[in-house]
Formats: structure tokens, C-alpha cells, sequence
């Protein structure tokens, strides 16, 4: 059921991320201030909007999932929140690494923004062990979408604050007029927006499918009373 | 704090940030194919899987018809 339609995703997603990263590499021009570093930005940013977006998509899922009691939208909220944190991961690796070769250091403590993205990842990170906690299914999916409805109220509410905050040394790129971005890198940023948006729904519904399958089989193996020869996934929600 | 991060700090010549861009796009490109490793491993699983189940309930649909035909003939 949610294999449908993967395949022409997945080539659709490899064709934008090749697009969007000739365009970085080809069409953008290259920064008067930071030069060839600044290449970063078209992977960093869109992968830290991304995440941040998914943390909040998960949100939203729990909630559908809290109002209907349908075990699917706590799968769908599961493996949004998932596949963010992954993101974020990307997230704080690159985001070191362009710090390290524009700031000499690979993390700054007094950064807001930096600072603000590590708490967000780290309250996402501790989703698994509250997941992993409970026991009884319905609880823990009822617990966990209480825990992504809170934390995704949360995402938002922590970017604006860190957009009234004072930044140290992290830029503020779409705080200007127009987005403080020449034409040229502005189209190269959406290209990238929408290339790691739609690798994020296909890892997403990848993830799905395969999980589907491993509630399918689960089912059929009850139904006809066979020995499991492996324990699957514990945590992970069923989804059918 | 701000006396060593400049602001306006120099770009870096092409042979010194390439190495950094480069590295940042293979950390990307490298989370990727890790992760979708991780997913076709688990898929074959699933297949593997499947097909011992499929062998298992072939095998026991043989024996039940197996057993039916032995009642028949003791009847």
C-alpha cells in the first residue's frame, strides 16, 4: 500500500538532488564574503528546514492520531520524526564543518541558533527511549504522540525566539528584504529546498513501506501460528 | 569571543574550502546510502522471511491433505 508510487518518487528525488546540486556547483555565484565555502548553505540550510518542518509534520500527525485513535497517523508521526532526526544529524555535521572553516571552531557555545537547533535534536533524541519505555502498544503510542505534539509545539516557538535573539556570529540569511539573497543563489536555495523536501518524503515513505511489510508478515506469522526465526522491530509501530 | 570570530572573515582559497565543501556533501551523500543500506538489508529480511512462511504453510496444507487422505483410506 505505501510501496505505491516509490519507485517514480525515488527517481524523481534522484534526478532534483542531481539538479538542484549542479545548480550549487555550476549556476550560483559564488559569495563575495565567504567564497567557495559558502557552497555549504544550499545543503545546511535546506537540511535544517527540512528537519525542523518534520519535527513539526510529526506533531501534526499525533495529534490526528490522538483526535481518530488510528494507529497508522502514529506511525505516520513516528517516522516523520524519524527520518528528521536523521536530518539532523546531517544537520549538526555540516553545520560543524562549515563553522570549522569559517569560524575556526566547530561549535560555538554563545550561538543562539546553533545552541537552539542542538536542544531541539537532543529532546527529539530522547523520543526513542520514552518510546522504548512502555510497554503496552496503545500506551506507548498515545504517550509518544503527546510527547510529538508538545516537543513540535515547541520547534516553532524556539525559532522565533531565536530569530529575536542577538546573533553572535551566525548569519540571519532571510532577515533582510528579499531575502537578503541575489536572485541566482535565491533560485539555487529553493532548488535545493524542494530536492531535500522530496528526499525527506521518500525516505519517509520508504520507510513506511517497509515497515508495513514487517506488520504484514508479523500478522500472517500469527494467523498461521509460525515460529518467529527473528524478533523484529520492538519500538517501531505496526502499520497496515 | 568576537576578538577571534571575526565577522567579515576572509573567504578561503578554493584549495582550502574545497576540502570542507567536499567533505560536507560526501557527510550528506554518506548518511544517505548508510541509511538506505539499512533499508534494503531489512527488506531482504522481510523477503527471506516471507518465503519461509510461505514454505512453512505449503508444507503444512501437504500434511493436512497428507493425514485427510490416510483417514480416508483407514475409513
Amino acid at each position: 500500500m505505501y510501496g505505491k508510487g516509490l519507485r517514480p518518487l525515488s527517481i524523481a528525488t534522484v534526478v532534483a538532488i542531481a539538479a538542484a546540486f549542479s545548480l550549487v556547483f555550476f549556476y550560483a555565484p559564488l559569495d563575495a564574503d565567504q567564497g567557495f565555502i559558502q557552497k555549504i548553505f544550499y545543503l545546511h540550510v535546506p537540511l535544517a528546514i527540512t528537519a525542523l518542518i518534520g519535527f513539526v509534520v510529526g506533531g501534526v500527525f499525533a495529534i490526528l492520531h490522538l483526535r481518530s485513535g488510528d494507529r497508522r497517523w502514529d506511525a505516520y508521526s513516528y517516522v516523520s520524526i524519524h527520518m528528521s532526526v536523521i536530518f539532523g544529524v546531517a544537520v549538526l555535521i555540516t553545520g560543524g564543518i562549515w563553522a570549522k572553516a569559517s569560524w575556526g571552531h566547530w561549535w560555538v557555545w554563545d550561538e543562539p541558533t546553533l545552541v537552539s537547533f542542538l536542544i531541539v535534536f537532543l529532546m527529539y533524541a530522547t523520543y526513542y527511549p520514552f518510546r522504548y519505555a512502555i510497554e503496552d502498544p496503545e500506551r506507548q503510542a498515545r504517550y509518544a504522540s503527546v510527547f510529538a505534539v508538545t516537543a513540535g509545539a515547541f520547534v516553532p516557538l524556539n525559532f522565533m525566539a531565536v530569530r529575536m535573539a542577538e546573533s553572535l556570529v551566525h548569519p540571519r540569511t532571510f532577515a533582510t528584504a528579499n531575502g537578503g539573497l541575489p536572485g541566482e543563489m535565491m533560485f539555487t536555495f529553493l532548488g535545493c529546498l524542494t530536492a531535500i523536501a522530496l528526499l525527506w518524503v521518500t525516505l519517509v515513505k520508504l520507510e513506511l513501506t517497509a515497515k508495513s511489510a514487517s506488520g504484514q508478515l508479523k500478522r500472517l506469522r500469527r494467523a498461521l501460528d509460525a515460529p518467529a526465526p527473528g524478533a523484529g522491530s520492538r519500538i517501531a509501530p505496526e502499520v497496515s | 569571543m568576537m576578538d577571534f570570530l571575526p565577522l567579515a572573515a576572509p573567504a578561503l582559497p578554493l584549495d582550502e574550502a574545497g576540502k570542507y565543501v567536499a567533505g560536507a556533501y560526501i557527510v550528506f551523500l554518506v548518511l544517505i546510502v548508510v541509511y538506505v543500506s539499512i533499508m534494503a538489508a531489512k527488506l531482504q529480511r522481510i523477503e527471506r522471511e516471507l518465503r519461509e512462511l510461505a514454505g512453512f504453510a505449503e508444507n503444512r496444507a501437504n500434511g493436512e491433505e497428507a493425514s485427510a487422505e490416510r483417514e480416508e483410506v483407514s475409513a
